[in-house]
């Protein structure tokens, strides 16, 4: 088995007398796409929010590799290797592409906080936030205001912020949302290349990209996993079906994909 | 960033300096102690857009900063002579440091019209305890008779007696608030600061530990408005509670609007333009501070990227994306919990 990059154990996160997740174990893998399922209000997103660090857990934790991230704030986290996307686009829009880019390489360099010099001096920086917009497919907008994109290039840009804070692990939350086919098409290309040498968990509901992307599958229903496996495996379950009762024409369609 | 503002030309910048520079040999005493007040007043302003405009945090005890400096400059002057500049100057900065970095690890713990109604609160208090106690006078305030003194080798060298010596000292220290304000804004830590400003969520999961860039921002700017009030002080010979109450704070608030937050100088003209506006205003009207009322709400309602936009429409091959005013920080939710 690959490299365990991330760890959560027993996961739990009460909003009063609301148990929003409950006894969640995951782990992200190097080179692997771990995909979250499962219908609204499982608590798929809350999990990302827990292992991000957005929101603190109840009780359970977080390991990535030997170091304890339980603990950590966001931006932290950050520093040890987790980067994320969100649901709702969260790009900073009134700035070009670059400087969308070269901020998040700039929270990674070696003086991030530097007073003296202006921002755009540090090389190094520069040239990482560029490979991270070249990876991400936008080197043709590097210079455009990130408003004039259109979604689905504001959701490359995105992950383009999120290369270039070097992560280790990525954690996407619904990557997907709100694209049309075509940009859909594109984006799950760029996140099968994410994985290479990272390890990827991503919350989504398209189960065609689920199906077409996944190299492991959880699924979640009411804050707890129900199954975890391979693709085939889950998809067979017969607790998966239940789970999906009304939406198996979804995972049908996914098989078949 | 959009707020990176557009560097006025050489040129420009050249004509107002010898405009500057110029004027206290042209003009009677008094525009030049007026202009010398108005310069202080405007690296006020100046200092208290490092936090409203670039960091997106609407302070509303920015006077306390400012009064501090003051009084500190009141406690430490002899009855018989000048402060020494040497001792109570850097004295005074780390008091007021001292002072913003309580102020500002308490207050930054809150958001949006929290943050604006804890530094009220702390601003009231100060103003109180100088008001109210008589550790400084009370409400009467305390004179200082002697102005502070750069003694080297037994002899002063610079007489702020004099208007005009004070003048240039106001005209120094406004220009290098100017140039540290725009270093700071086009640093890297300038950038992260405005990135926590823009979308607080997105910033800490980039990695930039906003707390403390806030908290550095706000002590810089503390401190900044501080040396101002220490040589306002010393130019009045007097400090009262009044000098760190909420008034003034608000005042100030409204010379960052008016002159627009989206660049370094545009507080300084704000500050100018109100100062200015009372000084005319005062001479021809019983009832000015009505008639300021009015043209205040005029000239937001006309000129919503404040004063600077008047620029733009003058000069409209100037006109740039950084004249739009600063928006409210957004804080997202986490979105579907």
């Amino acid at each position: 088995m690959s490299e365990i990059l991330l760890k959560a154990t027993a996961l739990e996160k009460r909003y009063g007398g609301l148990k929003a997740v409950s006894g969640v174990s995951v782990d992200v893998h190097r080179d692997e796409v771990h995909a979250v399922i499962g219908p609204n209000g499982a608590g798929k997103s809350t999990l990302i929010n827990l292992l991000s660090g957005d929101v603190a857990p109840t009780s359970g934790a977080m390991m990535m590799g030997e170091r304890d991230i339980t603990h950590l704030s966001p931006n932290l986290r950050a520093l040890a290797g987790v980067g994320r996307s969100y649901q709702k686009t969260t790009i900073f829009r009134d700035s070009t592409v670059f400087e969308n880019v070269r901020l998040a390489a700039q929270a990674h360099g070696g003086s991030p906080l530097r007073m003296v010099g202006t921002a755009e001096r540090d090389g190094n920086v520069n040239a990482r936030a560029a490979a991270a917009v070249e990876e991400a497919g936008l080197s043709h907008r590097s210079g455009t205001v990130a408003k004039f994109m259109s979604h689905g290039e504001q959701r490359q840009l995105e992950i383009a912020m999120v290369l270039a804070t070097e992560p280790r692990v990525i954690l996407l939350d619904e990557p997907l949302a709100g694209m049309g086919h075509a940009e859909a098409q594109r984006m799950i290309a760029l996140i099968g290349r994410l994985k290479d040498g990272r390890g990827v968990l991503i919350v989504e509901h398209d189960m065609d990209a689920v199906f077409a992307l996944a190299d492991r599958l959880t699924v979640m229903v009411d804050g707890r996993p129900i199954a975890s496996g391979s693709p085939e495996h889950v998809r067979n379950l017969p607790a998966v079906r239940a789970a999906y009762l009304g939406h198996d024409d979804e995972i049908e369609a996914g098989a078949a994909a | 960033m959009k707020r990176l503002s557009k560097i006025p030309s050489a040129g420009l910048i050249a004509a107002v300096l010898a405009v500057a520079v110029a004027l206290p040999f042209v003009v009677s005493g008094y525009y030049v102690q007026f202009a010398s007040k108005a310069m202080l007043v405007g690296m006020l302003a100046l200092s208290l857009n490092l936090v409203v405009g670039y960091g997106g945090l609407v302070s509303l005890c920015h006077a306390a900063f400012f009064g501090f400096g003051g009084y500190m400059l009141a406690f430490m002057t002899p009855e018989d002579g000048g402060a020494s500049l040497w001792l109570s100057l850097p004295t005074a900065l780390l008091v007021v440091a001292a002072v913003a970095l309580v102020i500002g690890a308490l207050s930054l713990r809150t958001r949006g019209i929290y943050f604006i109604m804890v530094t009220l609160a702390f601003g009231e208090m100060l103003f109180y305890l100088f008001h109210d106690t008589k550790i400084a006078g009370g409400s009467d305030g305390m004179y200082i008779y002697f102005k502070p003194e750069l003694v080297v080798g037994g002899r002063n060298l610079l007489d702020l007696e004099s208007a005009r010596t004070f003048y240039f000292v106001a005209l120094a220290l406004l220009a290098g608030a100017a140039v540290l304000v725009k270093e700071l804004v086009g640093s890297p830590f300038g950038r992260a600061l405005a990135a926590a400003r823009d979308n607080e969520r997105r910033a800490l999961s980039l990695g930039f530990p906003v707390f403390r860039v806030r908290l550095t921002a706000f002590v810089v700017s503390g401190v900044i408005a501080g040396m101002a009030g220490f040589f306002s002080a010393s130019q009045f010979g007097f400090v009262a509670p009044q000098m760190l109450g909420w008034h003034l704070s608000a005042t100030i608030l409204v010379m960052v609007v008016l002159g627009g937050m989206g660049s370094i100088i545009g507080p300084v003209v704000g500050a100018f333009a109100l100062i200015g506006l009372e000084e005319v205003l005062k001479t021809s009207f019983e009832h000015w501070k009505l008639i300021k009322g009015l043209v205040i709400i005029a000239l937001v309602f006309l000129l919503p990227g404040g004063l600077r936009q008047l620029a733009t429409l003058l000069m409209p091959e100037r006109v740039d994306a950084s004249a739009t005013p600063a928006k409210p920080r957004s804080d997202e939710a986490p979105a579907n919990v």
